[in-house]
């Protein structure tokens, strides 16, 4: 243990997702360690953060303004909307640049053991989006583990009926991978969801 | 199949322990406590990724010390393959495969196949239905190791679901309509999984039964009750028996276990008809977790009519089973018996010991060397003072 100060902050950081108390005590000594000023910007960056950053109205994903850049922008496909779980999922799709249309950030999967249902989830908002049928096509872009499967499913129970296109994306065999490393449950996704080749 | 070499640190009682072996039988020979049960338990651990003796992993690992290593040489048709397992309290294990790191610890899963039989094992046919149900299911993963995955999911479901029966019966109660909307999509993934295990399961029973029976008769030559069937009885007990097919007579016959994707079907409406009693007690009361093996001696119920003795043959008779059925889909298994003939008559010893000769490799502990047959008196080792010592 350390005397005051020293130890509230090690203890603050190891409250941070993947820090545990050895790294928590590292960093909290690196802080002791470094310039004031640099402190200071981490500070005000902290206060910002919580401050101005806010979600979208319209996808929920994290905006500086009403709207995020996304979802401002007029070049994008306003027919076609991915769902996802998380901000971090957008980022990762955005970097494909494969993907023209808007997104719709749930916020989590359904997971009872968490206590998170569909209420808890933006499903609300989607729904509200589908509404005036510009949308026609829904994407579930979910994780491919239990939750995001059960997630995907239930979502597309809702949507099917309401005539959206609704597909989920193809999970299998990575790119430039070798076949004889992929586990028996993604080769096994893999062979089922093959394609026809033209 | 024969483990070459087995070297543990920090596992059990054992700071460290370095045992070359041979094909053949090996016998431990100590006194109580001295750690050869330890030893045996190790090498299954590698087979099966779990202990016979405990549930959860904490107990394996030396007191007082941050993590236990267990690694094994295997020799198949020739050739070696080094399998490691580390073990750390309150994170993922992690394993080896010939030195080199894989994503999975059950990515080992088939590299070494062990079958062991010990005191404990009576409890498959005295204990709870749990007993008889993890009994199978280390057998099917060592059969098809891509099955752990789908018990790990189906596992997985079932807590999921719990979780929601609980708090959407708890919200009918107090008055309100509970949140059901999700519970379609549960019942879909339990269905899918669920059937996948039940008919493996009784593809495996199924796939058991003539070994089993054979094998009891081996170790039970004196119980015959007449000339054409066998005294010995295992039937596997769904929680969906009710809707299933039956051919005439009423028992389940080998041939006609239904497909995946009827067994599917009929998980699933049999999870609608239950949901009313599910949302009361919080439960899932359809599917593989609650199903049964049922043993039988004479058509009479071996949990609870069996002697002692009787209990012990038909859990013998079952590891024999598994041994057989393991040897005729692949590798011959390395056969452990862990302290068991102290527990048995001279005449199953005997029995034990002529089936057990006939291994490629057997791996025995006792406490007096005079219980273990004279002709599975092979290689012997000493075990004494947190040291194993080669005496012949």
């Amino acid at each position: 243990m350390y005397e005051g100060a020293v130890q509230d902050l090690i203890d603050e950081l190891g409250r941070l997702p993947g820090v545990g108390p050895k790294s928590a005590q590292r960093i909290a000594f690196h802080i002791l360690a470094t310039d004031t000023a640099d402190v200071e910007r981490l500070a005000a960056i902290l206060r910002r953060v919580k401050a101005d950053v806010r979600f979208c109205r319209i996808c929920g994903n994290v905006a500086e303004a009403d709207e995020c850049r996304i979802c401002r922008d007029p070049r994008r496909d306003l027919t076609v909307i991915c769902v996802v779980e998380e901000p971090k999922d957008v980022v990762a799709i955005e970097r494909t640049r494969e993907f023209r249309g808007r997104y719709h950030v749930l916020g989590g999967a359904i997971s009872p053991i968490d206590g998170v249902g569909p209420d808890d989830l933006r499903v609300r908002e989607l729904l509200q989006r589908l509404s005036d049928g510009t949308v026609t096509e829904l994407i579930l872009a979910t994780d491919p583990n239990l939750e995001g499967e059960a997630t995907a499913t239930y979502l597309a129970r809702l949507i099917k009926p309401m005539g959206v296109t609704v597909s989920r994306l193809a999970s299998g065999l990575p790119v430039g991978g070798d076949l004889e490393y992929a586990d028996e449950v993604t080769l096994g996704r893999a062979f089922s969801g093959r394609r026809t080749v033209d | 199949m024969y483990v070459q070499h087995l070297s543990v640190a920090d596992f059990r009682s054992w700071p460290r322990a370095d045992v070359a072996f041979e094909p053949g039988a090996s016998v431990f020979v100590g006194s109580n406590g001295q750690g050869k049960t330890n030893l045996l338990e190790a090498i299954g651990y590698l087979a099966t990724l779990s202990s016979h003796r405990v549930a959860s992993d904490g107990p394996l690992i030396r007191a007082g010390a941050n993590q236990a290593v267990v690694q094994a040489a295997v020799v198949q048709g020739g050739r070696q393959l080094v399998i490691e397992v580390v073990l750390t309290p309150g994170k993922a294990n992690k394993a080896k495969l010939n030195r080199s790191p894989v994503p999975r610890p059950r990515d080992i899963l088939g590299g070494l196949r062990t079958v062991l039989f010990a005191p404990e094992d009576l409890a498959i046919v005295r204990g709870d239905p749990s007993e008889r149900r993890r009994f199978l299911d280390e057998v099917l993963v060592q059969r098809t190791p891509r099955l752990a995955g789908v018990r790990a999911d189906y596992d997985r479901v079932l807590k999921q679901r719990a979780a929601l029966l609980k708090s959407a019966g708890a919200a009918r109660r107090s008055g309100g309509s509970g949140d059901l909307r999700t519970l379609d999509v549960w019942d879909g993934h339990l269905a899918d999984h669920g059937a996948v295990l039940l008919a493996a399961r009784m593809e495996l029973v199924d796939a058991l039964r003539p070994y089993a029976e054979e094998a009891y008769s081996r170790i039970a030559p004196e119980v015959r009750p007449n000339a054409t069937a066998s005294p010995f009885g295992l039937r596997y007990v769904s929680s969906i028996d009710g809707a299933l097919p039956r051919d005439e007579g009423g028992a389940s016959d080998a041939s006609n276990i239904p497909d995946v994707t009827v067994l599917s079907a009929m998980l699933l409406s049999e999870l609608a008809r239950v949901r009313p009693q599910e949302l009361e007690r919080g439960v899932t009361l359809i599917g593989p977790h609650r199903d049964d093996l049922d043993l039988s001696l004479n058509d009479l119920p071996l949990r609870g009519y069996a002697s002692h003795g009787e209990g012990w043959s038909a859990a013998l008779a079952l590891r024999l089973a598994c041994f057989d059925l393991l040897s005729s889909d692949g590798a011959e298994p390395v056969l452990i018996l862990d302290d068991v003939f102290a527990e048995l008559d001279t005449a199953r010893r005997d029995q034990l010991a002529s089936i057990a000769a006939k291994a490629e490799q057997v791996l025995i502990s006792s406490a007096v060397v005079g219980d273990v047959p004279a002709q599975l008196v092979g290689a012997r080792y000493d075990v004494a003072d947190g040291e194993v010592r080669r005496v012949r």
